[in-house]
């Protein structure tokens, strides 16, 4: 606030037509005076999975959705979203947290052989985007006509080490 | 098909109150920012209202290749009478019933005016309205269902929506005033008449609007007319002024 601005002013001038009044303060709101939340899940590509990216307080499914296609999607990134009502959700306690302790040595359990996986999978995807490409164009619209997938993908490779790929056109 | 192309004063009137309406109301919307009704509609609200300044300033390029001055220019630094918004995008605020009321009549009109653009014989303009029809979906969505949430809420909430409806409705109707070009306009098929906009909306709105229980003040509403024609309401100056203050410190100035 400037300093000569008579008191109960604001230099937004917004605060000033909404005639308040913050020297006398503000009662505030009753607690608990929220509508109910529902968890958001949205979808980045079609065929991907659902991810949770957060919540939003809405009275019935068709706000909140209204609403997380605004908090969780606005700049563009999603293809669908999901809302679920927070009270249908069901959850283990955290006092039962024992049962996800390990007793036992069960490291044979852990996926250490898979280190490049996140990158075979890229690749793969990657291939797949060509191979639907190379087919849409080698096939031009045939009524009746079979499709034969020229994509096989193969990956070689040991724990640590570079992946090798392979790709062999179908005999 | 066109039996003429448009002359450019004509395109230049059309292009300035696309822009000044979605510029004028965007900005009176984002005077919402912050002070919401609740935190995830404050949100939504200004987030609209920016994407629809990003409309308004889409037209105004396009009025910038016809001559009309840059976009901070024309949207800024213009005479107050030489406005083309209409009076009912001007108007106040008022309390959260008026602007959405307001939001959703606006946006049923701008989204059958967006449909018609689609098919106009100004390519600039057809293919900008195409662009702009698929963000407007959103806007046009929470509009209706925030309207008809109200409509069948509590007693209360569908008394203060009638009565926002009941202010907001014949100002809405000043959204198709005719200016001297709007008949120039339809025979070249940039858009079609004001008329035939109106009509469609009266329509869409009318059976929307009473399918939710509400009462429309057809029969005995007076259009809010002038803005189109340099004859602003009471309420565009203060508005130029308070959106224009800090540009007109220092309009050279570069961000």
């Amino acid at each position: 606030m400037a300093p000569d601005a008579p008191i109960g002013t604001s230099l937004d001038p917004r605060m000033n037509r909404a005639g308040l009044s913050p020297a006398e303060g503000f009662a505030g709101a009753p607690e608990l005076d929220q509508f109910q939340t529902y968890q958001v899940f949205h979808q980045t590509r079609r065929g991907e999975q659902h991810v949770h990216v957060g919540i939003v307080h809405a009275p019935n499914p068709e706000l909140a959705l209204l609403f997380a296609k605004e908090q969780y999607a606005r700049r563009g990134q999603a293809v669908n979203l999901w809302v679920v009502r927070t009270a249908d959700v069901f959850a283990t306690a955290y006092d039962d947290d024992d049962m996800f302790a390990p007793a036992t040595d069960k490291s044979y359990r852990e996926a250490h052989f898979y280190k490049n996986r996140e990158v075979i999978d890229e690749f793969k995807r990657r291939m797949d985007a060509l191979a639907d490409r190379h087919f849409r164009q080698q096939q031009p619209a045939q009524p009746g006509a079979l499709p034969t997938d020229p994509r096989r993908v193969t990956v070689k490779g040991r724990s640590g080490k570079k992946p090798t790929i392979v790709i062999a056109k179908k005999p | 098909m066109s039996t003429q192309t448009a002359p450019a004063d004509a395109l230049l009137d059309l292009l300035t109150r696309l822009a000044d309406d979605d510029l004028l109301l965007g900005h009176r919307n984002s005077e919402w920012t912050g002070m919401g009704p609740l935190l995830e509609e404050d949100i939504a609200f200004a987030s609209m209202a920016q994407d629809q300044i990003g409309h308004a300033l889409a037209f105004y390029e396009l009025a910038h290749a016809l001559g009309a001055p840059a976009p901070d220019d024309y949207a800024f630094l213009r005479e107050p009478n030489a406005y083309k918004a209409c009076h009912f995008v001007v108007a106040p605020i008022g309390d959260y019933a008026f602007s959405l009321v307001r939001h959703y009549l606006y946006d049923t009109a701008k989204a059958l005016r967006l449909q018609a653009l689609t098919r106009s014989t100004y390519a600039p303009l057809a293919e900008l309205a195409q662009k702009l029809a698929r963000e407007h979906k959103y806007h046009q969505l929470h509009g209706r269902t925030w309207v008809q949430q109200l409509a069948q809420g509590s007693d209360e909430s569908r008394l203060r929506l009638q009565s926002a409806l009941s202010e907001a409705y014949p100002m809405a109707l000043g959204l198709f005033e005719p200016t001297p070009f709007t008949e120039a306009l339809a025979q070249a098929g940039v858009q079609p008449t004001e008329r035939s906009l109106e009509t469609q909306w009266r329509t869409e709105t009318e059976s929307f609007l009473s399918g939710i229980g509400l009462s429309v003040p057809t029969a005995d509403a007076t259009p809010y007319l002038g803005g189109r024609r340099g004859y602003p309401s009471e309420y565009l100056l203060p508005l130029v002024l308070e959106m224009t203050e800090v540009i007109r410190q220092d309009p050279q100035a570069v961000w």
